[in-house]
């Protein structure tokens, strides 16, 4: 096997052959057991780890927005009550993760660096559609985990230089891409949420409006879905909320999502049902 | 059968060093220098897409001049290594020192075994969260690796544009200063007497390490905002 020089090493011959703009690929020769695809099937059986929940994303006028609640599930347990699961995938794109946890933030990890290893070898970005493309392959990768109940399923969202628009991408287990239009959802809660996203969509929505609308449907998410977690006003854990517009990617910070956050749950006491 | 010729190791050594030089000193120079928020890269390179500067990591830039195939080869080299690593480990665990050992003894190890050296000379450079904490290497074609200072000139005209910055160079200089300062330094005359030049603005390769910079501190200076640093009175 190929090996990664340490720091007295010189660098061995396939860092500097010519080829591949591809980190994955390049891991592949480099170092193949740091890729997640390239690991053995695990023995027969389930296991359990935490899970990641619902997602939702939502085009506006000016780019998109994502959100994701803060909660990981075990069975019954919450695992974690403030994990983070939309990450920024590079400056024009984000990309929010359900599923076996553990694996989609590996997953995001290395998608990243897949990212921003290409716009560095390139000198030039990825198109929006060649990111999402990417993704589906790493996803794809994970197809023997997933068959033992370790699936991971991200949401793709960004904006889209040449055609200046927000965009969605959702993926199935096996890789299979979609692009989605106007708004999407991913994870145990995304029915209910896509159900909030539908009767409160406008084609017109602007930027505040897609957060106060991504907000709103997590909380239904959260009303119905046991994995689902709400705003917890209590200890000040909002959801993760991200925008990307011509300007690139924002992620709001949690005193602007705090107001918004306060805003949702005001309303609801009047109205519970939003 | 004829007996090969005996050539000394030492003069081996020396007509590689020789040759090495000679193609390193037809390139345009590339100068890398500290300014009030970072580190500023300054060449001369009319290929525009065929970058002499570039990023290398969150913190990390490299500029080299030479020949472009070869110092391409390290600084694609260089990104792997340090994608890798930073993959493995942690993106802290990224830094110019580990990189300029390893392009030391890349350099190094084609210098002495191999018949023709790399025609090359190489900065990696590195911001830190402070001045003092900022880094500088020079790398040349045999391996040999200096920490430096301040300001690395590398190239044609070397001599000549290291003395006049040296003299007016000030690490606390904003960004138009400096940049001003490089780009009157790359146009002085040779020591063989060529004239003085000018440099069109297409010409002009620019980049900076700016530590004020989220995460990602590089960041090429180009049109317009490149013209206007230029242009600007302070």
């Amino acid at each position: 096997m190929a090996e990664v020089p340490d720091l007295h090493g010189r660098l061995p011959a396939h860092f500097t052959t010519p080829g591949t703009s591809s980190f994955t690929d390049f891991l592949g020769v480099a170092q193949p057991d740091l890729l997640p695809s390239r690991r053995r099937d695990l023995p027969a059986g389930l296991i359990d780890a935490p899970h990641g929940t619902t997602i939702v994303a939502v085009t506006h006028a000016q780019g998109v927005v994502m959100a994701g609640d803060r909660r990981a599930t075990m069975g019954n347990v919450i695992a974690q009550r403030d994990i983070e699961k939309v990450f920024p995938a590079d400056e024009y794109s984000c990309v929010g993760i359900a599923g076996t946890a553990g694996l989609a933030i590996e997953m995001v990890r290395l998608f990243q660096v897949e990212l921003e290893h290409y716009e560095k070898l390139e000198g030039a970005t990825l198109s929006l559609e060649g990111k999402a493309n990417r993704l589906s392959t790493m996803i794809r990768g994970n197809l023997g985990m997933a068959m033992q109940g370790l699936a991971v399923v991200p949401l793709f969202a960004g904006y889209d230089l040449d055609m200046g628009a927000g965009r969605i991408f959702s993926y199935d287990v096996t890789g299979g891409r979609y692009e989605e239009h106007s708004f999407h959802s991913v994870g145990s809660g995304s029915v209910f949420a896509r159900g909030a996203l539908k009767k409160q969509f406008r084609d017109d929505v602007d930027e505040a409006a897609a957060i106060k609308l991504a907000v709103d449907a997590l909380y239904d998410a959260a009303d119905d879905d046991s994995a689902t977690g709400g705003p917890d006003l209590t200890r000040r854990i909002f959801p993760v909320v991200m925008t990307v517009t011509a300007d690139g990617l924002r992620r709001i910070p949690d005193d602007e999502i705090g107001a918004v956050v306060q805003t949702v749950v005001d309303e609801r006491m009047t109205n519970p049902g939003g | 059968m004829s007996m090969p010729f005996y050539v000394s190791p030492e003069q081996i050594m020396k007509d590689k060093s020789d040759f090495a030089r000679k193609g390193i000193a037809r390139g345009r120079s590339v100068l890398a220098m500290q300014y009030a928020d970072g580190i500023l890269f300054v060449g001369e390179n009319p290929n525009g897409a065929l970058h002499k500067i570039s990023e290398i990591y969150d913190r990390i830039a490299f500029a080299a001049v030479g020949k472009y195939n070869e110092f391409e080869n390290l600084r694609v080299g260089g990104v792997r290594y340090a994608d890798t690593r930073g993959y493995q480990y942690d993106r802290r665990d990224v830094t110019s020192r580990g990189l300029a050992n390893i392009y030391a003894q890349t350099l190094g190890t084609i210098f002495t075994e191999s018949g023709k050296p790399y025609e090359v000379e190489l900065v990696v450079a590195e911001v830190g969260d402070t001045k003092a904490e900022d880094q500088m290497y020079r790398l040349t074609y045999d391996g040999s690796v200096a920490e430096e200072h301040g300001l690395i000139v590398m190239g044609g005209n070397s001599e000549p544009i290291a003395t006049h910055v040296r003299e007016h160079h000030d690490p606390d200089a904003p960004l138009s200063t400096a940049l001003k300062l490089a780009v009157a330094a790359l146009v002085l005359p040779t020591p063989d007497g060529t004239e003085a030049r000018t440099i069109a603005g297409d010409d002009l390769e620019a980049a900076v390490l700016d530590r004020t910079r989220p995460r990602r501190a590089f960041k090429r200076l180009v049109g317009t905002s490149l013209q206007s640093l230029l242009e600007s009175k302070k």
